[in-house]
């Protein structure tokens, strides 16, 4: 996959040839991260590994970031026994950016365990990447032992409840969700009642022309909830969000690249930095993805996201760490 | 004083040629007719196994997890009767069940798992 020169993969919502409600995906085993830029309130995504052989006009918005999910540092499982290799291959790519994005989006489990040497760890990568500023979400394995409270300390200030969120930046309201605390049993993953409103609170002042970013560690849509991946009360949030042109929900959890569009919104979900998982379904559990040494780091890796202003199409791009 | 007082009784015991329940060292006293009994439930692959387990009223179940990824056993209940911390692979956790009863419990970081064990 990585020798193909053009993986990119264009989903144009004015085509009426394509089915909306259709589970759109790219199973582009690629993309430790996501470069993703803001053009015209339309946010692009590429894969990092991919962008050496995009044209760099065509990745040139109003803004763009990167998107980093699911580093587990700790995981030294025979899936992948250096998850701080695999990170840093993700930095370096993101340094060699023709345009250095203005900030790093982390979508969750930052660490494997929560151990404070594995939050550390990362923080120390990440220090080596050319953007400074670093928004993060917990996943559950953030969160392990002591209900967040260690990972609020860290990544939380400001934030609210169980550490979300919202900020501005050039136009664009970026919204920070929690969906990895008290989860029940048999259930998925959850917002609860307290963030919903303060969702509602938050969005309910902006103009219906404000792109909207919407950053969670576990999918805010069905991908499988056979496995887990999904939010029970995502609708909810979703509904507070129909008034806006232009959504975007950027999601980690599921180790793999998929989208979908519906309506208004774009989800996109972004590969791991540490191991691969199964695509959904595709095996007994949604345990580690064991593939050969060489192959590794060309399933890993990285997405840009781009914002893209008057064009309704959004384009995905994954790139492998290869 | 206590040593003392037991050889008398372990002496006393043997002459009569009974194992009762004399003197106050219960653990050695009750150790023969004691139900106490081990109990193993495996996670792997993203289960338990097996999920329901039925055992009797006061035996240690423990929990290991032969999987490649971390998970919990936390009992579904709002006491939350038992509560693993994090197991790593191979990491283990035990409990020991006192009253009859239903405990169903799942793994808190990937609440899809879930498991039950009934006390009689």
């Amino acid at each position: 996959m990585s020798g193909k020169k053009k993986d990119e993969i264009i989903y144009d919502h004015n085509n009426d040839g394509i089915d909306r409600r259709g589970f759109l995906k790219c199973m582009a085993w690629a993309g430790t991260g996501a470069f993703c830029v803001m053009q015209g309130g339309v946010l692009k995504s590429y894969a990092l590994s991919r962008m050496p052989e995009t044209n760099p006009r065509d990745t040139m918005g109003e803004l763009s970031f990167v998107q980093i999910s699911d580093s587990h540092m700790g995981f030294n499982k025979a899936a992948n026994p250096d998850v701080a290799a695999t990170l840093k291959v993700a930095v370096d790519k993101i340094n060699a950016l023709p345009t250095a994005p203005e900030f790093m989006l982390h979508t969750g489990d930052i660490s494997h365990l929560s151990k404070p040497e594995e939050f550390d760890t990362v923080d120390q990568i990440l220090k080596g990447a050319k953007p400074k500023d670093v928004f993060y979400v917990p996943g559950e394995h953030d969160v392990l032992n002591d209900d967040g409270k260690q990972f609020l300390e860290r990544y939380g200030k400001g934030s609210k409840g169980d550490g979300w969120y919202s900020f501005d930046k050039k136009g664009v309201h970026f919204i920070g969700l929690v969906n990895v605390m008290n989860l029940k049993a048999g259930g998925l993953g959850a917002l609860g009642h307290d963030q919903l409103e303060w969702l509602e609170d938050d969005v309910k002042h902006l103009k219906s022309s404000t792109p909207i970013v919407v950053f969670a560690h576990i999918p805010l849509w069905s991908v499988y909830p056979e496995w887990g991946w999904g939010t029970e009360d995502s609708a909810q949030a979703l509904a507070y969000l129909k008034k806006f042109g232009s959504v975007t929900v950027l999601n980690g959890h599921i180790h793999q690249t998929l989208q979908k569009v519906e309506g208004n919104v774009t989800f996109h979900t972004a590969a791991s930095t540490a191991f691969p998982q199964p695509q959904p379904g595709k095996a007994d559990s949604p345990g580690p993805m064991k593939v050969p040494a060489e192959q590794l780091r060309s399933i890993l890796g990285i997405t840009d996201v781009n914002y893209v202003q008057g064009q309704h199409a959004l384009a995905v791009v994954d790139s492998t760490l290869a | 004083m206590r040593r003392s007082v037991f050889v008398v009784v372990a002496g006393a015991l043997l002459a009569i040629g009974l194992v009762a329940s004399v003197e106050g060292r219960r653990g050695f006293a009750f150790s023969a007719q004691d139900k106490t009994s081990m109990t193993e439930v495996k996670i792997d692959n993203f289960s338990f196994g097996p999920s329901a387990l039925t055992v009797s009223v006061g035996t240690t179940v423990t929990w290991v997890n032969r999987d490649d990824i971390p998970h919990t056993v936390v009992s579904t209940d709002d006491a939350k009767t038992f509560k693993s911390k994090v197991l790593d692979t191979d990491e283990k956790f035990s409990y020991t069940f006192g009253k009859a009863g239903a405990y169903p419990y799942f793994c808190s970081i990937h609440p899809k798992m879930t498991g039950k064990v009934i006390v009689q």
